[in-house]
């Protein structure tokens, strides 16, 4: 349409589009150099005064590193140089558990991020990590009283050697993959969450990830452990400041949905543009056990995330929301993976992507039902919204399906926002960019109405600034 | 309010629909628009209402003086037109509610719709809208009627002082027509025009217009009183190419969707 008139000089105003491309000096108090080798990992495992096991775990993990081959499919990473990255940056000598004390650019840049306001009014508990290590974790006390651990993991190893080596490394080994096997031996932070049988936690622990060094690699490890009949939602937010050169980010999650557990874990990653954020995330639920992964991506230069589910015991059910918001420049390859190894288990993978400003959004999806097992059902529905000629978006799903008692369900669909509509709402008195705005709004809806309030307006407000000024 | 149009011409896809309109309306009274499949009818309402496909290749529209034609279609929103669309766009996601209350805070500032719930249900009952519309998505798996009767009810809640109806009457049974006609009544108490664009003599039964305009083959060939309407449906069209003397042509069968 013709160039807005005085009507519509409001939709005109510029605003930066990444509201968290702040950046504070670097201050860390302890970096290894540049580069990956084994004088490094052992370096960092050394200041982190870890048992043997792990830094041999690392060791080999590196090892896997250096061996195995660059992914051949997604999005083109050709851009990382392993060597210009820093693998490890510890801010401060200490963790904080009251706000107060954090030092005054770290305190600042998550006050800035909204977390100490998000803290109060609405979480059980809040890790905050800032390049390499968290610096500030807190948990409300009648949870700590009831036997919920909720820390780095760092301390998780300390305190809880025994539950943490059992599980660690279980559901993702470090042979999995190239940036699994990174992340392996370089972790550090992140977070280790123990929930004892029956002990249902209302209300979500929350981790924030924050990027602050330039060149950087965030390496966080979370693990997860839910035991029998307990419920938790665990959420994680990531911001990063904007720099002229890439920053890495390559986190490893792994979650293990004891029987009768549920787990639901929310991600609204907001990296900044130059952040290349390749995580692999995957859960184990045992009978009756339910996992939900939501999992909202609007940030990063390239994503390549499939949180995935292995359906281990009978009865148990997997579910995996993606949204993804593909804006200029930005490859959000994103999607989703059930495994059904075991009988009447089901699934749900929905999947919707928004591609603008020559942004691609790539849906992959997997399905896989194991040999011999009884009523498996699946539905999995992937639908795509492009803004502009200049944007794309791709779907591959994949089915594996080795059983014959299976139930598997697929719909795809692609749209683009037509001229009717924005014509349609226009003559109702909205200007163009408010329009587009209503149709993104209720094109993601289904999804956002199942969301916590909080994370729904949260996930809203950034669809909005990546909406600004980008239309007409 | 007045409307002028004088010699408007448009074309789709580089095939010229509009071949000179010349149009005079106003708020106050109903205008009806008649005129064969193909003769230019919605063309003309997606033009006075800046549909992007179109393509003005010349003349005006100016409403109160003013030419409109190279406003957004919002602006000509916020000068009180209204279009009740022949097929209504689907907006999946969009509440009815949230939808109109939007609308409406738009159109009279949002200081002014306090009461707007009570009213939005009030109009629903008027045009015997069932109120779960409110929290359905705009116009997704409506049936024909009920698109139809939410064009009207968007048309109450917003009060234009000029409405188009783009053959809102068409695909109704009688009760709809009935309840939609009961709808443009209601406005008309108040300082209120439309232009209703239809086939049929049956909408203008229910809605007496004050005036009626025939447009053929692009054009606007005659207008006259309500009493044209009968000469038309005793004649047909026939009559009204006999009686202007115009030359059938084939280059506009079926290119636009009336």
């Amino acid at each position: 349409m013709s160039n807005p008139s005085a009507a519509t000089d409001s939709q005109t105003v510029q605003i930066e589009d990444y509201k968290f491309g702040f950046h504070y000096p670097d201050s860390s108090v302890f970096k290894t150099r540049k580069g990956l080798d084994a004088d490094v990992v052992r370096a960092i495992s050394k200041h982190k005064d870890e048992p043997e096991w792990m830094r041999d775990f690392r060791l080999r993990s590196l090892e896997m590193f250096q061996k195995k081959p660059m992914p051949n499919w997604g999005g083109d990473l050709s851009d990382i140089n392993f060597d210009e990255i820093f693998y490890y940056a510890k801010p401060s000598e200490k963790k904080w558990k009251s706000w107060e004390e954090v030092p005054e650019d770290i305190k600042e840049t998550f006050d800035r991020i909204g977390i100490p306001e998000a803290e109060r009014k609405f979480l059980a508990g809040v890790g905050a990590q800032y390049d390499s290590e968290m610096v500030y974790h807190n948990l409300r006390e009648n949870l700590s009283e009831q036997g919920v651990v909720f820390s780095d993991p760092e301390t998780g190893l300390r305190d809880h050697p025994e539950l943490f080596k059992k599980y660690f490394g279980t559901v993702i080994p470090y042979t999995d993959n190239k940036f699994a096997a990174l992340n392996s031996s370089v972790w550090s932070g992140g977070s280790f969450v123990y929930i004892p049988p029956g002990v249902k936690v209302d209300i979500p622990l929350q981790a924030y990830f924050r990027i602050n060094s330039e060149n950087f690699g965030q390496f966080e490890r979370t693990l997860i452990i839910a035991d029998k009949d307990s419920f938790v939602h665990y959420v994680e937010g990531c911001t990063a400041p904007i720099y002229t050169t890439d920053s890495l980010h390559s986190a490893v999650v792994e979650i293990i949905a004891l029987p009768g557990s549920r787990v639901r874990y929310t991600t609204i990653q907001n990296w900044s543009s130059d952040v290349y954020n390749l995580v692999t995330k995957r859960a184990v639920a045992y009978e009756n056990a339910t996992v939900e992964w939501v999992d909202g991506n609007i940030g990063s230069k390239r994503t390549m995330k499939y949180p995935s589910i292995w359906l281990m015991g009978e009865g148990a059910h997997g579910e995996v929301l993606s949204i993804a918001f593909a804006g200029k420049g930005q490859e959000q390859d994103t999607g989703g993976k059930a495994v059904h190894a075991a009988d009447n288990t089901s699934s749900v993978i929905t999947s919707k992507s928004i591609s603008k400003d020559g942004g691609i959004a790539t849906y992959r999806g997997h399905i896989k039902v194991e040999e011999g097992v009884r009523n498996a059902r699946s539905h999995f529905v992937c639908d795509a919204l492009i803004l502009d000629p200049e944007s794309g978006t791709n779907t591959y799903p994949y089915m594996d399906i080795l059983a014959d008692d299976v139930t598997i369900e697929h719909e795809a669909k692609v749209s683009r926002i037509s001229e009717d509509q924005l014509f349609y709402l226009m003559s109702r008195g909205m200007d163009e960019a408010e329009a587009a705005m209503m149709i993104v709004n209720g094109f993601l809806e289904p999804l956002v109405k199942q969301l916590p309030m909080e994370y729904a307006v949260e996930l809203n407000r950034l669809i909005e600034l990546e909406m600004e000024g980008s239309v007409g | 309010m007045k409307i002028i149009i004088k010699d408007l011409r448009a074309s789709i896809n580089g095939q010229a629909i509009l071949k000179g309109v010349d149009l005079e309306l106003d708020s106050g009274h109903v205008h009806a628009l008649m005129g064969p499949n193909g003769s230019g009818k919605s063309t003309l309402s997606n033009v006075i209402f800046g549909h992007p496909a179109f393509e003005v290749t010349g003349g005006e529209v100016l409403v109160d003086g003013d030419n409109i034609l190279e406003m957004e279609p919002n602006e000509r929103a916020l000068l009180g037109l209204f279009l009740a669309f022949q097929y209504p766009v689907e907006v999946p996601g969009v509440t009815v509610g949230r939808f109109l209350k939007r609308a409406v805070d738009i159109r009279a500032g949002e200081s002014k719709t306090k009461g707007f719930v009570k009213e939005l249900r009030e109009m629903m009952d008027y045009l015997e809208i069932d109120q779960q519309f409110i929290n359905r998505y705009l116009n997704e798996g409506f049936s024909g009627g009920e698109k139809k009767r939410m064009e009207i009810l968007q048309m109450l809640m917003l009060k234009p002082t000029f409405a188009i109806l783009d053959e809102t009457d068409s695909g109704l049974d009688i009760d709809a027509l009935r309840i939609v006609s009961k709808g443009v009544n209601k406005l008309r108490e108040g300082n209120f025009g439309a232009l209703i664009i239809t086939h049929y003599q049956r909408i203008l039964n229910h809605i007496r217009p004050d005036y009626v305009h025939i447009m053929y083959q692009g054009r606007v060939v005659t207008s006259g009183g309500g009493d044209l309407v009968d000469a038309l449906e005793a004649h047909g069209y026939d009559w009204i190419r006999e009686q202007y003397g115009i030359e059938e042509e084939n280059d506009v069968q079926s290119v636009s969707s009336d």
